[in-house]
């Protein structure tokens, strides 16, 4: 026990907000008893993530959403293991929007918080292993021998050596029960899990055929464009538009509640007519802040004492007992996530049904949000989900299932609606900027004896329920919809300790007396769960104070951390496992070596980072990774998410800085919001930590630690602690 | 009007001369598998190939394509027949979230043919052009240089076409 009370921050971690930081623990009614899936013909659907048909394939119904992540993949897997039956031959399909795909966290039907494998593994495995058993069952029976007599291998039941296929046995299996609580296979017995086995969705994405919600191609489509207000909540004042309407191929100019919609025949021609626009905007306070202002603001708070606390210990005996203490102070800016394939939606409403076509982190919310623009009920709108080009967290945010929703009633056309990349950068949703300050004492041993952090920026819950309330609540009226997000704002605001803002800064170590405050300073721009949530940043200020202290204390990066890891074995060998890597890595002269560790979506992450800095530019040559994420159900997806995390929290560590000027985002496209490109790619090695322990969360936790491991390295080559990300030297 | 060819077959088009190709790729021939990443010319995830070259087809107006053979990923291969770039993307686990991926294994396909044997910098710095958000890099790297080294002399020979339209030979 840490000692900390339950308190209103515990009691959102149980309703599921904080960590992912996306979505809300309550139910939402659908209303709808109709199963989930109806099998074809001579097909049987024991439940709703398997259907056998009647040529022996499997087809998989994955419950959350591929964004990259190889969840598409990893949950197959589960179902081949248990299942026994090849993964080649299933087929995977996006599962339609339905209560028995609900997250079974967050009581929506989402994907986020790296949480897939996790609530997923048993689960899944259980509904394989039942539909095996109903199978052998009705073998049994068709055989006339006894179940013990029979087994099975690759979709086959095998009984005296003759193998017969599943399918055979799908009619007295329909007149049967489903078995429950069917015993799982022992880990010794994985045929699949646990290997490194070739992704089934690389041969699709390898050759354009992998179908995202971009390429979506319908009878009689209409293509929409949104002009939006440069400052977030603006509203339009008024709009000349009349070159637009001019303009060969625009059949519509329309206002939604976003901005002005342009549709027209094909994407180019909306896009050049949106460009001619002339609107002026009513625009609301955020208008009146930059960057340097929200910085200032931020330190403020801290300074004048603001916010809420948690203590555990004393912090006044703490450093009363401590040999050295340091206070530290640090910034991390607003970010976008950017993904590859911009934000986008095809909606088409025919009398009071709805169709809805697009790759979310959310299904579950869009359908609500297309019924309540398009005023239908909520199970007449049919949600295809399909490849996501990048998620990010950004995928959670839907405001453009909205807008396309609305312009298709406004216009009474089928709509493809496309954020260009613009739109992207500069009218979404932002990972929170903050300000960090921590006070830290140790003794004599190297060990911690106080850790007094505090965080300052915005809230995301406030912006979570904003943007879930209305799809999650789609039969609530729109009047008291508002009434709800404007309460939540204000239940939220000021007085709640916002998980997504603060986990990780006083976690990992044993600090036997810890403090943490939070400030909420909300300036309006909209915010959401960015890659690894808090942790982005948390990391940061942590490990960089950590690795001052180990310094404060004579010890190395490693040693320092072990004395402090005692009570975190999990984190301490993942640790260890990257020390020791590092003994078979020749370090260049004038290259260094910086090092972190942080524990995230209950999975414990390591990193070296080597580097050298010339010029003052700093060159990131290698990064050794080691992860204890539980058992690992694929070891080269894994791999590939601690590689993809460093790339994408080496752009944020190195470039990522979203300005804010009069309000507005300064920057707008690749060319001034800076990717990290191949030519600035370390090598990365990965190490995975061998463990009996659950699987855990995978797509997120690689990434925190590097800026951190990065920062320390810089450190370590010129002497310069950099406390601002990104990390630029002047 | 204007004409050209497209993987392979000669086409024509009806759209005003100033539209990007990628968008006259995608909207009227329907093919999808070269994105829109940015509309600036910064991501490469639209790079086609004209006459053989890699081009960023969100910043070319369809005009300045008359008469010349463009290549596409669907041209590039198929899944039942890939380019040997195609199957080191699926071998080695390439993509993730795999919406650039037309555009990097374009853009490998234009280095192969002007240089078979790329040192590493030279991979880096013929591929700079395209990002990856899901930070695939090092498989990328890895596998246009796999590749790089199965077509060399000595080694089991496979053929790198630029594309296989190009290897049918154009046809305007």
């Amino acid at each position: 026990m840490s000692g900390i009370q339950l308190t209103r921050r515990g009691f959102l971690k149980a309703t599921g907000i904080v960590g992912g930081g996306l979505l809300i623990g309550y139910v939402v009614t659908s209303g709808t008893q109709t199963p989930a899936v109806m099998p074809g013909a001579g097909a049987i659907a024991p439940n709703a993530f398997i259907q056998l048909t009647a040529d022996n394939r499997v087809i998989f119904y994955s419950p959350r959403d591929e964004m990259g992540q190889g969840i598409y993949m990893g949950l197959a897997t589960l179902i081949a293991e248990e299942l026994d039956i090849p993964l080649k031959d299933i087929q995977v399909e996006f599962a339609s929007v339905h209560e028995d795909y609900k997250h079974p966290e967050y009581g929506v039907q989402g994907t986020g918080g790296s949480s897939s494998m996790r609530v997923h593994y048993l689960p899944l495995r259980q509904a394989a292993a039942d539909t095996r058993a109903l199978l052998l069952a009705a073998a049994a029976i068709d055989l006339g021998v006894s179940r013990d007599s029979l087994t099975t291998e690759d979709g086959y039941i095998l009984s005296n050596g003759a193998g017969l296929p599943y399918s055979d046995f799908i009619g007295t299996a329909q007149t049967l029960e489903l078995p429950t609580e069917t015993a799982l296979k022992p880990k010794a017995d994985f045929k699949y899990i646990g290997s490194d086995i070739a992704r089934n969705d690389a041969l699709a994405k390898s050759t354009g055929t992998a179908t995202y919600g971009v390429d979506v191609d319908l009878p009689d489509l209409y293509y929409a464009i949104v002009s939006r207000s440069p400052v977030a909540g603006g509203r339009v004042k008024s709009v000349n538009d009349s070159v637009a309407r001019s303009m060969a191929g625009v059949t519509d100019i329309v206002q939604i509640d976003s901005g002005v919609a342009v549709v027209a025949e094909s994407f180019w021609k909306a896009k050049k007519a949106a460009a001619t626009l002339d609107i002026s905007w009513d625009l609301p306070e955020l208008a009146k802040f930059s960057s340097a202002q929200i910085k200032a603001d931020y330190q403020d708070a801290l300074n004048s004492g603001a916010g809420d606390t948690e203590i555990s210990g004393s912090i006044e005996d703490g450093m009363l007992s401590a040999t050295h203490q340091i206070g530290r102070e640090f910034w991390t800016p607003y970010l976008a996530h950017t993904p590859m394939e911009p934000v986008n939606a095809v909606v088409r409403i025919t009398g009071d049904q709805a169709e809805l076509w697009a790759g979310t982190q959310s299904p579950g919310v869009a359908r609500g949000l297309v019924a309540r623009h398009a005023d239908v009920q909520v199970d007449k709108v049919t949600v295809n989900s399909l490849f996501s080009g990048g998620g990010f967290g950004r995928r959670a945010q839907l405001s453009h299932v909205a807008e396309a929703t609305q312009v298709a009633v406004a216009t009474n056309k089928t709509i493809k609606l496309v954020w260009t990349r613009e739109n992207d950068v500069q009218n979404g949703w932002f990972r929170q900027a903050s300000v960090m300050q921590i006070n830290a004492g140790i003794d004599e041993r190297g060990l911690v004896t106080a850790w007094d952090a505090a965080r300052a920026g915005g809230d995301l819950a406030p912006h979570t329920m904003a943007s879930i309330l209305p799809g999650a609540l789609p039969s609530v009226p729109k009047g008291i919809n508002d009434l709800l997000v404007d309460a939540t704002e204000s239940i939220f605001d000021g007085w709640v300790i916002d998980g997504g803002g603060v986990e990780g800064l006083v976690d990992d170590y044993d600090f036997p007396n810890k403090q943490l405050r939070h400030a909420s300073v909300n300036h309006g721009l909209p915010l959401a769960a960015w890659r690894s949530v808090g942790h982005s940043f948390t990391a940061f200020a942590k490990e960089t104070v950590m690795d001052e202290l180990a310094e404060q204390a004579g010890l190395d990066a490693f040693e320092f951390r072990r004395r402090n890891l005692q009570g975190n074995p999990r984190l301490l060998g993942a640790l260890q496992a990257v020390q020791k890597g590092l003994e078979n890595w020749d370090i260049p002269e004038g290259h260094h070596i910086g090092v972190s560790a942080h524990g995230s979506f209950h999975s414990y992450v390591a990193q070296a980072a080597e580097v050298s800095v010339e010029n003052n530019q700093i060159r990131v040559h290698r990064v050794l990774c080691a992860i204890d994420c539980g058992q690992v159900v694929n070891p080269d997806i894994v791999r590939g998410q601690m590689e993809g995390s460093i790339m994408y929290g080496l752009t944020a560590a190195l470039y990522g800085d979203i300005e804010i000027e009069n309000g507005a985002v300064k920057e707008s496209n690749f060319h001034d919001y800076k990717m990290l490109r191949i030519s600035e790619a370390p090598k990365v090695e990965v190490l995975i930590v061998e463990s009996e322990e659950a699987p855990s969360g995978v797509g997120e936790p690689g990434l925190p630690p590097v800026a951190p491991a990065v920062a320390n390295a810089v450190y370590r080559a010129t002497g310069v602690r950099l406390r601002s990300m990104p990390l630029v030297l002047v | 009007m204007i004409q050209f060819t497209l993987n392979g077959k000669l086409v024509q088009t009806n759209d005003e001369p100033d539209t990007p190709l990628l968008w006259v790729i995608r909207d009227s021939f329907k093919l999808t598998g070269s994105k829109f990443g940015c509309g600036m010319a910064q991501c490469g995830a639209c790079t086609m190939h004209v006459d053989g070259r890699a081009q960023r087809s969100c910043v070319l107006p369809v005009a300045a394509v008359a008469g010349k053979s463009i290549t596409t990923i669907e041209g590039l291969g198929t899944p039942d027949n890939l380019h040997p770039l195609q199957q080191a993307w699926v071998d080695q686990g390439v993509p993730q979230c795999g919406y650039c991926q037309s555009g990097q294994i374009m853009s490998a396909a234009s280095l192969l043919s002007d240089n078979p044997n790329p040192s590493e910098a030279q991979v880096e710095s013929a591929m700079a052009g395209n990002i990856c958000r899901c930070g695939c890099y090092p498989r990328i790297k890895k596998a246009i240089l796999t590749v790089a080294e199965q077509s060399q002399p000595g080694a089991v020979q496979v053929a790198i076409p630029v594309s296989s339209s190009d290897a049918e030979g154009v046809q305007s």
